[in-house]
């Protein structure tokens, strides 16, 4: 697939000399769904809004479907589709004037049978008349994207879409998500939450103080670094660790009952036979015994703690 | 040029004007009612006529000023400085339009709202004073140019502003005073030399003094100089403006 977002060395040091991004280079394809995780402060804001025209970028350069952002910023734009992290939305207008507002600021003419797709794409429909002030915050939501969906995007970036959103709509959001991908739209969402990028993303890219740490595919990523434990039940408790299984850094859980063994699955001597064997020379009793996926978030979290010591 | 975006921007400006249309006329209404009651039927009895016309019908000019003046920049400022207060300005800056366009959307609407009550108050004072136009051409002309040109100064007000009490200072402190103090209520004329000098310093005077012309034919300075005059406030307005959307001045970091 192709790129349809270049992004070249891109830096922005805010006024004040905060260093939002430190050189980030990133290539999106057409069609998939990219997931930017980061704690917050990472810079995956800052990255969007460079993109989207929000803020001027220090230096790099950005190109959407082969438009320059800054040269070319009509064509480029015209692309894209932002839903942004907080809920900002005239408060006195009509929901369905809102959103007719912004298929025209994208210079697209009146499509009234586009907007009502949208709307009750989104459950709007029934609302369209009201003011947005009169709306629930779940709602506001879904008026933000309907905003961005209005002029049919190319691209949409969905910088948080789910803080503070309940259930329900986080499951509705995904839905649509996934519908869209389906029509071929190319989604960048920003998330802290793993498990919306779990759930979600077909790539992944970790940033974190301005960095971008790694862009790889999601179920590469969790193969390629994920750890995997075993873990063994015990029939009686273990008071401490006896001697042939020293040396394994197990861990022995605070009852005594369960012992949890850390391994690399894909490296080519898990240690596990040898385990096994030192279990039965221990003469212990197994209830049980199960191997468990680490998942995303432990993942992130080496990824991140990596980026920050340096390795 | 993006238009349709130009468009959306105009009406929805005027979607906001027609929800408050109410309160947006009856208050320059009033207002201009009793600035007649005021000026025109207590003081008028006093000062019978001004350069041979009637006290009533020569402050007319200088009172749809003051309104078109006061009107064209609370309009733009608040129209400018809503989205920037709510965070909605995300979404101009994220459109594929200029800021040629984004400028004459909103200070399109803002001059227009303020040109419609200009005439209302226009159209009340006949009902107090016999009214000619002298120059009908000439004085759709400065009502243009002066909306426009003020609305542009709103709208750079509304950029600057970083709340709403920065908002409502300019027209307070600045616009009110010079138009009292340009010539609205009286002819430069009737001041004593020194102030009269001292009036040439107030671009209001010129604004006055070419609109006033434009009704009896006669004025406080050339009507050239009054064409100029506004030329000049409108060039740097603009030039204030593209600066602003060039650096992303307090709008963009």
């Amino acid at each position: 697939m192709a790129a349809i977002i270049s992004i070249q060395d891109l830096a922005k040091t805010y006024e004040g000399g905060f260093e939002a991004l430190k050189g980030v280079s990133l290539e999106i394809e057409e069609g998939e769904i990219l997931a930017l995780l980061g704690p917050n402060g990472a810079g995956k804001t800052t990255l969007i809004s460079i993109i989207c025209g929000l803020v001027s970028p220090s230096s790099g350069s950005v190109s959407v479907g082969g438009h320059d952002i800054l040269h070319a910023y009509r064509a480029a734009r015209e692309m894209i589709g932002l839903v942004p992290q907080e809920i900002t939305i005239e408060p006195f207008e009509k929901v369905i004037n809102t959103v007719r507002f912004s298929r025209g600021l994208f210079g697209k003419r009146r499509d009234d049978a586009h907007i009502e797709k949208v709307l009750r794409a989104l459950s709007l429909w029934d609302k369209r008349d009201s003011r947005n002030r009169e709306l629930s915050g779940g709602m506001k939501r879904r008026v933000l994207i309907a905003k961005a969906l209005s002029h049919e995007p190319r691209v949409l970036f969905l910088d948080e879409p789910t803080a503070g959103v309940d259930v329900t709509l986080r499951r509705e959001m995904w839905e649509l998500v996934r519908q869209l991908r389906a029509e071929g739209v190319t989604i960048i969402l920003t998330t802290h939450y793993i498990e919306e990028a779990e759930e979600m993303a077909d790539r992944i890219g970790v940033i974190d103080h301005g960095r971008l740490l790694l862009v790889e595919e999601k179920a590469k990523l969790l193969h390629q670094l994920g750890r995997k434990e075993l873990v063994l039940e015990l029939t009686e408790p273990l008071p401490e660790l006896p001697s042939p299984l020293e040396g394994f850094e197990l861990q022995r859980s605070e009852d005594g009952m369960r012992l949890v063994y850390e391994f690399d699955a894909h490296a080519e001597s898990t240690g596990m036979t040898r385990l096994l064997g030192a279990v039965a020379e221990a003469k212990l009793s197994l209830k049980d015994l199960t191997t468990q996926q680490s998942s995303l978030e432990d993942v992130f979290l080496t990824l991140v703690e990596e980026g920050r010591t340096g390795k | 040029m993006n238009w349709q975006a130009v468009l959306s921007i105009y009406r929805y400006e005027m979607n906001r004007t027609f929800r408050t249309l109410a309160q947006s006329i009856v208050s320059p209404v009033l207002s201009t009612v009793l600035y007649f009651v005021v000026f025109g039927t207590a003081i008028g009895q006093r000062i019978d006529t001004v350069d041979g016309i009637p006290y009533g019908a020569f402050i007319v000019p200088g009172l749809v000023m003051l309104t078109l003046l006061q009107q064209s920049v609370t309009n733009a400022s608040f129209g400018i400085y809503f989205p920037k207060f709510i965070g909605t300005i995300y979404e101009l800056l994220s459109a594929p339009i200029s800021f040629i366009e984004i400028v004459i959307g909103y200070v399109g609407a803002a001059a227009t709202k303020a040109l419609m009550i200009a005439a209302i108050i226009l159209i009340t004072s006949t009902f107090f004073v016999d009214l000619t136009i002298a120059h009908p051409v000439f004085m759709i002309m400065f009502l243009v140019l002066t909306s426009v040109s003020f609305a542009l100064m709103g709208f750079i007000i509304g950029i600057w502003a970083g709340n709403f009490e920065q908002l409502q200072l300019i027209p307070l402190l600045v616009i009110t005073p010079l138009v009292f103090l340009g010539g609205a209520f009286y002819s430069i004329t009737m001041l004593p030399p020194g102030w009269q000098a001292v009036s040439l310093f107030n671009p209001v005077v010129y604004l006055i003094s070419g609109f006033r012309w434009s009704f009896f034919g006669l004025a406080d300075v050339p009507v050239g100089l009054s064409i100029l005059a506004i030329s000049v406030f409108l060039a740097a307005c603009l030039t204030a403006i593209w600066w602003i959307f060039r650096s992303g001045w307090r709008i963009k970091p």
